[in-house]
């Protein structure tokens, strides 16, 4: 139920789309949800992050991409429907369909529209175009579901050229001083943005699960640069000239402390801040994200035109009331969304 | 600046010390003079005088970026710095710029006089011509507060491999007496100035914890044992005919201190002793909270005076006649300390513990907590006055620190590299049904746990106040400190000294913490014992 409150006088609308249960975001007109966290029997999947897809549900629907991604990491039983971007599908008359949300390759924004009221659920998103995922589209909307991962003020990433050039030249820097370029980063997403962005230069190689990954993301259609997966064949002296790109869990790993000198940099957009850089400890850190920053996160709500905002996982309350004192009505929502793999780097602002 | 920027981003995104000295050996080879300089000044704690105050960059910044106040504060919260809050917060720079430094530095330092209005359009167009990282720098320089990770031994290790200048003699000429803006960068490390100016210190020497058993040590003969004392460690100095207190924060605390004056009168000129600032009572030492009330005060009272009498216990000789005597074996260097002292009985040399075999010594070290000390210093009568900690010369064996069982009853984000986790606790001890608040620590969990205590606090949170949860009262740990003092601003009427946190007890319930009761008790015993 949406309630809006018009110079004093109580307006309850019955006709919102989706709520807010204990299971996940639920269309009740469609019965259906989108990134439930307990099982349910159709989940409709924004993108594949381990913190909006899980295992045990009955049906998923997702882009083409992202079913690839999800067959590969979850399991290659999964019941899965897909639909490329744009293509609608109607379910006891909720159309369902979804638009690029530029967070991963295959992400995507939900659009429900019902009976003339549009609703659109996020998931994860980002604004600026990452040379590997479709670009995010802003939607037109009545209600818009927001992620609120970096929604504080003092996250605006730099364009994405100055800091590849960066990690670029601390590579070479590297290489020259005998080192090896460990790059922590998640197989899904910053993987690929990684590589297609890096490749060129110095050959690139990656961890047996991010290999993996790639084969069934270029397989499923999405071109990606050269790489060469780990293997133990491969001699310590060879990796020492090329850049490693490594998931969080390979972290503390007695593989890296094996390797010659390593040199590891931290990926993630948490490196803004310096005392998060040094909490990793890591040689170097690169505030490079798949989230919108700051100013992403306002543009894309305010392109909407949403007149009602739903904000999950991340600054929830206080970006919330933010765009309330702006002016638009927003609430801050508590999901299990949040923790894209294993690892946690965001404290949710979730008091009960 | 562009170059002492680069420095900054590099010193902080090593840790290993290796990175961070060719980080700096590279700095100082390519950069200017002028700017080296500062970089020592800034580096060693040499703060240029605070032209423009907090309240009025918080003011501006607010005003720039048109952010609601309560959003400033929460980002603020969540990067823990403020310097680096502004950095991040303002929008992309308009320009480029790279005027050195020092210029900046005195630029900064010449607002002193200037209207608030001047000093915004200053800084305004400052800002407008840095990128976010020599914004955060430009915003320290302001402050002056440069806690970056860099020690004072680390700089002057960057510079001996620089230079290939000895150590010591660069220490001296760093810690001596000097002015970013009267020396040159040549003279400083040469130390022209240190002959002419009589206070500089030795730096302190400093023993390890004893890390094997005593008796592996060797002959008990070899060995000269001492009250470990926990008091203000401190050098007197008399050149020239002035009198020069240090401690070993390298602050100079002559006048803090009137007692120790006679030493003007009592020792010859070129004389450094090394030694311990106490307060002490017919030969009794004092309790360090008793001390305490001593320290840093600009004005001292009557009662003060009474109530807390200083002494000075030396260890050691640094300097005799002029000369330097500390590569000088030990037992020559107590024997001039015997002949030097006493003066008075004020300053006196540092009781020696007699011992014939370590079986003895180990029953000596029992009445350490009756005399007020923290247990012994063990040092070798061959040993030299060393520059810093060395390991196998000296030795501290302290007494086990007291223990309690405490609960946590609030929560609170750390600052530095864990302002974004829970990390700074406050403790509780049951009186009656009640908890009542004993202390607050912040270190001694690993990572893992931090993470996890983290995770309890986020789900157990009660009650929300800016940065600080009240939590459930669940999780039990086991602090240790060194002291217990009467405290008249605490709930608890009493306060613990560096405490801090031992371990976390899982295996323990609420129902086994300790009581208000019990360390009342354990405030008694120690009151007794001082008065004894
Ligand atoms: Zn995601
Ligand atoms: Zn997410």
């Amino acid at each position: 139920m949406r309630c809006k409150l018009i110079t004093g006088i109580l307006v309850i609308k019955n006709m919102a789309l989706i709520s807010f249960t204990n299971r996940g975001i639920y269309c009740k007109q469609g019965d259906f949800y989108i990134d439930p966290w307990l099982p349910v029997d159709y989940a409709v999947t924004t993108h594949g992050h381990a913190d909006h897809v899980r295992w045990g549900n009955k049906y998923y629907l997702c882009h083409h991409f992202t079913k690839a991604i999800i067959k590969c990491r979850i399991s290659a039983d999964l019941i899965v429907e897909s639909l490329e971007y744009g293509e609608t599908v109607v379910r006891n008359g909720v159309e369902i369909s979804f638009h690029p949300a530029g967070h991963v390759i295959g992400s995507a924004q939900v659009r429900l529209a019902y009976k003339g009221e549009i609703c659109v659920i996020s998931g994860d998103y980002k604004v600026e175009y990452d040379g590997v995922s479709t670009a995010f589209e802003p939607i037109k909307c009545h209600t818009f579901v927001s992620e609120s991962t970096f929604g504080l003020p003092t996250y605006n990433w730099l364009a994405q050229n100055i800091i590849f050039d960066d990690i670029k030249k601390w590579a070479i820097q590297n290489k020259e001083n005998h080192k090896t370029t460990v790059l922590i980063a998640y197989s899904l997403g910053k993987a690929q943005r990684l590589l297609q962005n890096l490749a060129g230069d110095l050959p690139i190689y990656v961890h047996n699960s991010i290999g993996r990954l790639n084969e069934a993301i270029e397989h499923a259609g999405v071109p990606l640069a050269a790489y060469q997966t780990i293997t133990p064949e491969l001699s310590k002296d060879e990796l020492q000239g090329g850049i490693l790109i490594v998931p969080p869990v390979m972290r503390d790993s007695k593989w890296i402390k094996s390797l010659q000198s390593a040199a590891v940099g931290v990926c993630s957009g948490w490196m803004q801040v310096r005392s998060h850089r040094r909490w990793q400890s890591a040689d170097a850190g690169f505030a490079l994200s798949d989230h919108a920053d700051w100013r992403g996160l306002i543009t894309a709500i305010k392109a909407t035109e949403a007149e009602q905002i739903y904000v999950t996982h991340g600054f929830t309350s206080v970006f919330a009331r933010y765009l309330s004192e702006q002016g638009i009505a927003a609430q801050a929502v508590a999901t299990q969304f949040g923790q894209e793999d294993d690892d946690v780097a965001a404290e949710k602002e979730v008091i009960i | 600046m562009k170059k002492f920027s680069r420095l900054i981003s590099k010193l902080e995104q090593s840790n290993k010390t290796n990175d961070k000295l060719s980080a700096l050996v590279d700095y100082f080879s390519e950069a200017d003079d002028a700017d080296k300089i500062w970089v020592i000044a800034l580096f060693t704690g040499k703060k240029p005088k605070r032209t423009i105050n907090t309240k009025l960059l918080k003011e501006w910044i607010i005003k720039i970026t048109g952010l609601p106040t309560w959003l400033f504060v929460e980002s603020y919260h969540n990067v823990g710095d403020l310097s680096e809050t502004i950095a991040l917060l303002l929008p992309p720079s308009t320009s480029e710029s790279d005027i050195p430094l020092h210029q900046w530095i005195l630029e900064l330092k010449g607002l002193v006089r200037s209207s608030d209005q001047e000093k915004k359009e200053f800084v305004l167009n400052a800002w407008q011509k840095l990128n976010t990282q020599e914004r955060f720098v430009f915003n320290k320089l302001i402050s002056g507060n440069f806690r970056i990770g860099i020690s004072t031994k680390n700089l002057i290790h960057a510079l001996a491999k620089l230079t290939g200048l000895d150590i010591n003699h660069i220490t001296h000429s760093i810690m001596g007496k000097w002015d970013p803006e009267q020396i040159t960068f040549t003279d400083l490390i040469n130390g022209s100035h240190v002959n002419t100016d009589s206070s500089w210190p030795y730096p302190f020497c400093l023993a390890h914890p004893i890390d094997v058993p005593v008796h592996e040590l060797g002959p008990p003969l070899d060995w000269q044992a001492e009250w470990k004392w926990d008091g203000i460690r401190g050098q007197i100095i008399k050149r020239n005919d002035e009198l020069f207190i240090w401690s070993r924060g390298e602050e100079l605390v002559t006048d803090q201190f009137p007692e120790l004056h006679i030493a003007l009168l009592g020792l010859p000129n070129g004389t450094v002793i090394d030694g311990e600032i106490l307060a002490v009572r017919d030969g009794e030492v004092l309790s360090f909270s008793t001390l305490q009330q001593r320290l840093n005060r600009k004005i001292i009272y009557k009662k003060q005076l009474e109530e807390a009498p200083i002494a000075f216990y030396a260890y050691d000789v640094l300097e005799f006649g002029g000369i330097d005597y500390r590569n000088e074996p030990l037992h020559t260097r107590r024997a001039i300390l015997e002949q030097l002292l006493p003066i008075e009985n004020i300053i006196l040399t540092a009781p020696i513990v007699l011992f014939d075999s370590w079986e003895e010594l180990v029953e000596e070290r029992k009445q350490s907590r009756e005399l007020n000390s923290e247990g012994i210093m063990l040092k070798h009568k061959d040993s030299l006055y060393h520059n810093g900690r060395k390991r196998g010369d000296w030795w501290k064996w302290k007494i086990e620190p007291f223990t309690i069982d405490v609960v946590m009853i609030y929560a609170q984000k750390g600052s530095g590299r864990r302002a974004n986790f829970f990390t700074d606790y406050t403790f509780a001890v049951r009186d009656g049904d009640q908890f009542i608040t004993i202390a607050k620590a912040y270190s001694g969990l690993t990572d893992k746990e931090i993470k996890e205590v983290n995770s309890f606090v986020v789900k157990n949170a009660i009650e929300k106040f800016g940065p600080v949860r009240t939590v459930k009262p669940e999780l039990v740990f086991e602090i240790a400190f060194e002291g217990i003092a009467v405290s008249k601003r605490h709930k608890a009427g009493l306060a613990l000294r560096f405490p801090r946190i031992v371990r976390w007890r899982r295996d323990k319930k609420v129902a086994d913490i300790n009581t208000l009761e019990d360390l009342q008790m354990l405030l008694q015993s120690t009151l007794r014992a001082s008065e004894r």
